[in-house]
């Protein structure tokens, strides 16, 4: 089918790719369905998640674990149901960027990522019950926390425990 | 507002589906359990709206390359 796009215009997407999303995105309750697409580039660990009822609404979405490795989460048996998760190989974990005009100040939002089951299509942006994490991490600087830490396991020294994780 | 006083292991019914109960007084913080058809959408109302807004904030984006996203970001990081 054809889709109106914010950032590409007007595509052809496959239908089996739409994204149920039953409560919509909180904020923007009234969009039900999504679909995740890349920009050609698949080594980038950013995506759009655009929305398939309004052409206008799109988020960069970005892989949580590319930029902070021991972010860690528990999906609760409650969220497992409602998107019918079986196995964690159907689930796709994304975090919403916010991109200020600051580019150094660019965000991600870890306490409430949205889980994509692939199988099933459905999808939610589920609030975590931590206090670990916010709805603002820069993504600059944990990006250099986490170069700090690679190159701390080199050093045995210091033998810092996440190194054996 | 329809305000009721509860003591605690008491509890509210709403809607013959929503059971709430008060689980525990200590001080000033109470905790709350709520029973409620999955259907249902409970949240802590600050965090909630927090997350409704930077939402907002994440769909005011505009026009930009995603691939180049990180290689800027680095870029700049790399200039501070």
């Amino acid at each position: 089918m054809q889709l109106i796009t914010k950032h590409f215009g007007t595509i052809e997407i496959e239908e089996s790719g739409i994204i149920d999303f039953p409560d919509g995105i909180p904020g923007f309750e009234n969009s039900k369905k999504f679909i995740v697409l890349g920009d050609g580039d698949e080594s980038s660990p950013f995506k759009w998640l655009q929305s398939v009822d309004f052409p206008e609404l799109a988020f960069a979405v970005v892989d949580p674990f590319a930029v902070k490795k021991d972010y860690d989460i528990e999906i609760s048996d409650d969220v497992l149901k409602q998107l019918e998760i079986s196995s964690l190989k159907e689930v796709l974990i994304y975090s919403i960027v916010v991109v200020p005009e600051d580019l150094s100040k660019i965000s991600m939002n870890l306490i409430a990522p949205v889980i994509i089951n692939t199988r099933t299509k459905k999808g939610a942006q589920v609030v975590l019950d931590t206090d670990r994490y916010g709805v603002r991490h820069y993504i600059l600087e944990e990006l250099r926390r986490q170069e700090e830490m690679d190159n701390a396991c080199f050093d045995k020294k210091e033998e810092p425990i996440h190194c054996y994780k | 507002m329809l305000v009721l006083t509860r003591k605690k292991n008491q509890s509210i019914v709403i809607n013959d589906n929503i059971e709430i109960t008060l689980l525990d007084i200590q001080g000033d913080q109470v905790r709350i359990g709520i029973s409620a058809p999955r259907s249902v959408s409970v949240h802590r109302k600050e965090v909630f709206e927090e997350i409704q807004a930077e939402n907002r904030k994440a769909a005011e984006i505009g026009n930009v390359s995603l691939g180049g996203l990180l290689k800027k970001t680095a870029k700049d990081g790399e200039n501070k």
